[in-house]
């Protein structure tokens, strides 16, 4: 991506659509249920994601909840033979109108995936306008570098890479890269932010400066975050649902409610013991 | 605690070589394969010897001139390989243009854009494309695609000819003012290397990483969005990789140039006018009648088509091999 600084009175304002603060928007799952070919994996999952907060998806593996959180922004029909039943609605409307386009839906909800994946060649500073890129914004000069820290700021990387914007998003470390997508998601202002399992592959101290960026950006984007990690769950979740499968039978939630209530006084036993680490 | 002092008392300790004997199984298989691998060498260094020796008596009466000379005058003592070898580049490049958009198209829609039930019979075709023998094609070529290719030279010469003047003929009114031209045999040699850049292109796109794919599809690309992001850049390498792999190709192609060609000694810088030449189409037409310094020639020009050829295609493995599709690299 070329960023041309030409002095029209453009490089002063910030275009409409990048100047709105994104407002985190509620996301509501309703009677969600999932296929793989005939392969049925996630049984009418009903759950509120309210706007402006954290909801943490926990349960064992394989209990669909990646696949729950790929259905979140339509990801999941790209896979070949996959199917779904049941409506998402991003305030009120459902992704999944057929009047609506995939791209429109996911510009609104982003998504950061468990291995970092920023574009290896490009720079850190067009990894992070690469969406506006992609979506046919163009952003220049100075309303680009403004967009560029505030992002880089917001995923709380901006003070180690504020020297070596032209680098390559390959030349960051594993954590750096996942804060580097982080704030290529946040740049195209998403109304919701997906997270599948963030911290899966960083050490302990790029696991802590990533959960403090989630709690740094929750007033602005509503945030969705799979997690194996319960002490993750815990600390960084306003709301919390605990997914479950038995062998060979489609996933479902077992127990939603506040992260407090979940930890504290699950109601199902099932919830109890999995928080307290007794399975999974 | 007793380990430490020794530790620090020891530090001239003789370094052990690490080395496993080998079973007599072993020195059998490693035996076999590394002579198998170096006899592929030696035959290669062989051939280039054999045309050298060849080439001599050739490449020592002509000195230098050998590469300059534009004539192929045997009796007369006097012959080069300039305008063959112009023509053999012009040959290829005019096949490239060919090859390479349709080649680069055919590559991403199978690899991006076909539904999953078409891609493998897709693949297939292209494989069975490329096994198709030259012959098929020339025959092809010659009593098909010329006839068709006539009107599309006139028609660019009328139209174009007044601008660029590359595109004039002597007689633009007569149709075979543009038969057996570098253009047609170009494009016919284009043809045969369309599988080569189709299915080199095909791979490298197809091991884009998903993650990468998908990070641009959930910034809301559109599909074309991902491909300019991802998997073109991803695939930068293997696409010059496999477009000088065409070219190696297309520069020693020899039976469908022979079939189109009339044979013509000039540096033409007129690809759509009748007539060019081309090192391997020469070689053919040549060296059943040809005997002592002019048999000598022919070898020495199938040295220079052999050298070019191994330059390109070394060129084309180093660019591949370096890039990050080809190292498989993973960030």
């Amino acid at each position: 991506m070329t960023l041309t600084d030409d002095s029209h009175d453009q490089t002063l304002t910030l275009p409409a659509v990048l100047d709105s603060r994104g407002a985190p928007a509620s996301l509501v799952a309703d009677g969600v249920s999932a296929w793989f070919g005939d392969h049925h994996v996630l049984r009418d999952v009903t759950l509120p994601m309210p706007a402006g907060r954290v909801t943490a998806l926990i349960g064992p593996s394989g209990c669909g909840k990646s696949t729950f959180l790929r259905i979140l922004n339509r990801m999941h029909e790209l896979v070949p033979g996959a199917s779904l039943a049941g409506e998402v609605r991003l305030d009120g409307n459902d992704i999944y109108d057929p009047a609506r386009r995939p791209i429109e839906s996911r510009r609104r909800i982003g998504m950061v995936f468990q291995k970092a994946n920023p574009f290896p060649t490009m720079s850190i500073h067009d990894n992070v306008l690469a969406g506006l890129a992609l979506t046919g914004k163009r952003v220049r000069g100075r309303a680009a570098d403004e967009l560029v820290e505030r992002s880089l700021r917001s995923a709380g990387l901006w003070d180690e890479v504020r020297t070596r914007l032209d680098a390559p998003g390959a030349s960051l470390s594993g954590g750096q890269q996942q804060r580097l997508c982080i704030a290529r998601a946040l740049a195209v202002r998403p109304d919701v932010l997906l997270m599948d399992e963030p911290c899966l592959a960083l050490d302990p101290t790029s696991t802590r400066r990533v959960e403090e960026t989630i709690r740094a950006i929750a007033d602005e984007v509503t945030v969705v975050i799979v997690t194996h990690n319960m002490q993750q769950a815990h600390r960084v979740s306003d709301r919390c649902a605990f997914f479950l499968a038995a062998e060979g039978q489609p996933g479902y939630i077992v127990e939603q409610g506040d992260t407090d209530d979940i930890f504290e006084r699950p109601q199902d036993s099932r919830t109890s013991d999995y928080v307290n680490g007794r399975f999974g | 605690m007793s380990s430490t002092p020794d530790l620090v008392a020891n530090p001239e300790a003789a370094r052990r070589v690490l080395t496993t004997r080998p079973t007599a199984q072993d020195i059998g298989f490693v035996a076999a394969a590394r002579s198998a691998a170096v006899s592929t060498l030696v035959l290669m260094g062989l051939i280039g010897l054999f045309l050298l020796i060849g080439a001599w008596p050739a490449l020592k009466s002509q000195g230098f001139h050998f590469l300059t000379r534009t004539e192929w005058l045997p009796e007369t003592g006097t012959f080069g390989i300039a305008s063959l070898l112009w023509g053999t580049i012009l040959v290829g490049l005019l096949a490239l243009v060919v090859a390479v958009p349709l080649g680069f198209g055919a590559a991403l829609f199978i690899s991006e854009y076909a539904p999953r039930s078409l891609k493998s019979s897709l693949v297939t075709l292209v494989d069975l494309m490329a096994a198709v023998p030259s012959i098929v094609y020339a025959m092809w070529a010659l009593f098909f695609l010329q006839g068709h290719m006539l009107q599309v030279s006139q028609w660019l010469s009328v139209h174009f000819g007044s601008v660029l003047p590359f595109l004039r003929v002597d007689t633009p009114d007569s149709p075979s003012s543009y038969t057996s031209s570098a253009f047609i045999a170009g494009a016919a040699v284009g043809v045969v290397v369309l599988p080569t850049i189709t299915s080199i292109m095909r791979e490298v796109f197809a091991q884009a990483p998903i993650g990468e794919r998908e990070g641009a599809i959930a910034l809301g690309a559109t599909r074309w969005g991902m491909i300019r992001t991802v998997v073109i850049p991803f695939g930068r390498a293997g696409i010059v990789g496999g477009i000088m792999l065409g070219l190696g190709r297309a520069l020693g192609e020899t039976i469908v140039v022979y079939a189109i060609i009339s044979p013509s000694f000039d540096l033409t810088t007129r690809p759509l006018q009748s007539g060019t030449n081309t090192i391997a189409s020469h070689i053919a037409s040549r060296y059943s009648e040809s005997g002592g310094v002019a048999l000598s020639g022919l070898l020495g020009a199938g040295l220079v088509l052999f050298l070019f050829t191994l330059v390109v295609n070394t060129l084309a493995g180093v660019v591949v091999s370096r890039s990050r599709s080809g190292a498989a690299t993973e960030i």
